[in-house]
């Protein structure tokens, strides 16, 4: 396949009070970003589940996004560490089933951060498209 | 148990706001083909009545058990759809938001993909939507009370309105003294009336009322909690004791501007030269009525307007809003102590809009001070005194006058700890640096945080009656929760099957909240409803998935995931 024809697919975990909103933001703001990235909001970054993560990737998504409140800033007091440790030992375990942990991003997007937050989404289109498709990737259109 | 659930999804063109990058039709038609959906409809603007009016009459006529309505952000009108969802006759948690303009069509420019994007994403809320579950309402109690940040008149006048309806006020100001920038000033527009006279009374009252605490010399470093219930952390300067915690239902932020510091355009010679002089402190000359300049009154006075807005240059875009009128004040106060000088203003437009301000500046020129449409680009010195250097844009002539006291209109500017205060309240900022306010028409004093609302100059530049007029709505608004006594929270909370638990703990330390605990009778936890703010870390620790977030179910999520491949 042709990287530049290659449209990676993002599913992106957004927690409610900071990347969720700082999605808005960049919105209101109009900022632009590739649209490649569908979101799913969950209340806390903390919420998710390993297997939210899994799961699309067993299914062939290119990337998964996790978005959460900056260390300190948790609507939680704590669920951005849960999701950071969690996520850490996440990455761990895909690394030893032969799998690529840099297809999973965790970042700290607050409410205000509409920019870091289209920022991100770009990146990791740049990246993934660098990167190449997931080799468990069924054929799909995007 | 319930039959197939019948859903009905609603594609909200937001006029063109949605409708002009995502073919909400094609949106809709695709809707119609996903499982369980009865009916589908794109709609000019769902939130309105007629547009709430459809729903209701669908769930009635179509039998619908579930809605789905792909529009806006939900922190925009989530509370709106389940509205309409529970006045059609279910559940309000029956229905399902996906957000189509915010995260859509605002962000993207190719309308085939954006399209395409809100396809899938129309299917999983459709999938979500399937699978939810009823909900009741909650609500908690409000602590009585609210925080003003900022003692100028904005943060004065909010104050005593939430102090005036009983309850009480803690009014946090970083300086020593309260009164902000109208203490330094002389007389006010278009009035004339003493600025002392103005801030003095309404100091008085603030520091006498039974309902307000004023803490000076005192900022807000931390925050925690949310609308209802605030805990703020205030450090004192000049304290060495404990800093008190503020314990409040609602915030107000009135942190007012910083002064423009021309000497950020050096071609203008202040701080070089002492007969250039800022607006305030031609302020304090005037108070005191001495406009000598070494000794010798001055017979040629020149104001220069816009030095710091409408100025790309330096960076600020805005009108400052206040400084044609004070110049016109100035101007004319000026012409009464000196009948015989010459004084000139030079401005890129007059912008004198408010209540009384075309008729004070039309008396103001029938005073002889003299408007001269000009922009001045240099300030130099020749003989003791200055001569501006610009351009006469009516005549497209240049401009060389000779002046001996030149009056630089310094515009305000966002307060240098804005984003100090932006980062401690998670409050967005606007392309002009100040705080931005919800909605720029409809919610011009709330803030995107429930409960924290804004006044004054802290969010843009404005005169003193535009900042009493916000200040009286950011203390109407913040009176709202206190006055309720309840506000609402979230609904969705941890439930565990007990079938499935095998009282690990597990769920026990990982909340916060102390709101799952162990039934030492039967070996598994439960979760106190009361105490549990629905955020889920426990379902996520949970080795038997025995524990489980209402509205974000492991199945909920998958359905969503699934929904989003195909």
């Amino acid at each position: 396949m042709n990287n530049n024809a290659f449209e990676p697919k993002i599913v992106a975990f957004l927690c409610n009070w900071c990347a969720y909103t700082g999605a808005d933001l960049a919105g209101t703001s109009r900022i632009q970003y590739p649209p490649n990235v569908r979101i799913i909001r969950v209340m806390c970054s903390g919420s998710v589940d390993p297997t939210y993560v899994l799961k699309p990737l067993l299914d062939g998504v290119d990337g998964v996004l996790i978005g959460g409140c900056h260390p300190g800033d948790c609507h939680y007091q704590s669920g951005n560490y849960k999701a950071r440790r969690r996520i850490i030992a996440l990455k761990q375990i895909l690394k030893s089933a032969g799998f690529d942990d840099d297809r999973v991003w965790l970042r700290w997007i607050s409410a205000s951060e509409g920019g870091r937050f289209a920022e991100t989404v770009t990146k990791m289109t740049e990246f993934l498209k660098e990167k190449g498709p997931n080799p468990m990737r069924r054929e799909w259109a995007v | 148990m319930e039959s197939q659930p019948r859903i009905g999804v609603y594609v909200c063109h937001c006029g063109t706001n949605i409708a002009a990058m995502v073919d909400v039709e094609q949106v809709a038609e695709f809707a119609a083909t996903l499982p369980h959906v009865v009916v589908a409809r794109d709609y000019l603007y769902m939130c309105s009545d007629p547009g709430q009016t459809l729903i209701k009459q669908d769930i009635q006529e179509q039998q619908l058990t579930r809605v789905v309505v792909a529009a806006c952000s939900p922190s925009m009108h989530e509370p709106t759809f389940r509205g309409a969802t529970r006045e059609g006759g279910i559940n309000p948690y029956f229905m399902q938001m996906i957000n189509i303009r915010e995260q859509c069509s605002w962000v993207h420019t190719d309308r085939e993909k954006a399209t395409q994007k809100a396809k899938a994403l129309v299917a999983s809320a459709v999938a979500k939507a399937a699978l939810l579950e009823p909900l009741e309402d909650r609500e908690v109690g409000v602590t009585p009370g609210a925080v003003v940040i900022g003692g100028g008149v904005a943060g004065m006048i909010a104050a005593l309105d939430v102090a005036d309806a009983g309850f009480p006020v803690y009014l946090v100001e970083k300086s020593d003294h309260l009164g902000g920038h109208v203490a330094d000033l002389n007389r006010v527009f278009p009035t004339l009336e003493s600025a002392k006279e103005l801030i003095e009374p309404l100091i008085k009252r603030v520091q006498t009322h039974p309902h307000v605490t004023v803490l000076l010399n005192s900022q807000v470093t931390g925050l925690e909690g949310y609308v209802g219930n605030f805990e703020l952390q205030v450090t004192n300067s000049k304290s060495e004791g404990p800093n008190p915690k503020l314990s409040v239902g609602s915030i107000i932020i009135a942190t007012g501007y910083d002064i423009f510091d021309p000497r950020r355009k050096p071609e203008l010679g202040y701080g070089q030269y002492p007969n250039v002089i800022t607006s305030l402190e031609m302020e304090h000359r005037l108070a005191t009525g001495d406009l000598t300049v070494d000794g010798r009154s001055p017979q040629n006075v020149a104001f220069i307007q816009c030095v710091g807005s409408r100025d790309a240059q330096v960076g600020n875009l805005y009108c400052s809003r206040v400084c044609c009128m004070y110049t016109a004040k100035q101007s004319r106060l000026v012409r009464e102590l000196l009948p015989q000088a010459r004084v000139t203003v030079f401005f890129i437009d007059v912008r004198v809009f408010g209540k009384g301000g075309e008729e004070f500046y039309d008396e103001t020129r029938a005073k002889r001070v003299r408007y001269r449409r000009g922009s001045v680009s240099e300030i130099y010195q020749r003989d003791g005194r200055v001569v501006l250097v610009g351009e006469d844009t009516l005549l497209s002539r240049p401009i060389e006058f000779e002046a001996d006291l030149v009056v630089l209109a310094v515009g305000m500017e966002p307060r240098a700890d804005t984003a100090t205060l932006s980062t401690l309240f998670k409050l967005p900022r606007s392309a002009d640096g100040f705080f931005m306010e919800s909605h720029p028409k409809l919610r011009p004093v709330d803030t995107v945080v429930d409960g924290v609302f804004l006044a004054g100059c802290c969010q843009g530049p404005k005169d003193i009656p535009d900042t009493v007029a916000q200040a009286k709505a950011a203390a109407s608004s913040a009176l709202i929760p206190l006055i309720l006594g309840t506000v609402p929270v979230e609904s969705a909370t941890a439930v565990v099957d007990a079938d499935l638990c095998a009282g690990c703990g597990m769920c026990v330390d990982v909340c916060p909240f102390g709101a799952p605990a162990l039934d030492p009778l039967w070996g598994v936890s439960r979760v106190n409803a009361v105490l549990c703010k629905g955020c889920g870390a426990c379902a996520a620790a949970c080795p038997s998935k025995a524990i489980q977030m209402q509205r974000f179910t492991p199945e909920q999520i998958m359905a969503q995931v699934d929904a989003l491949m195909e």
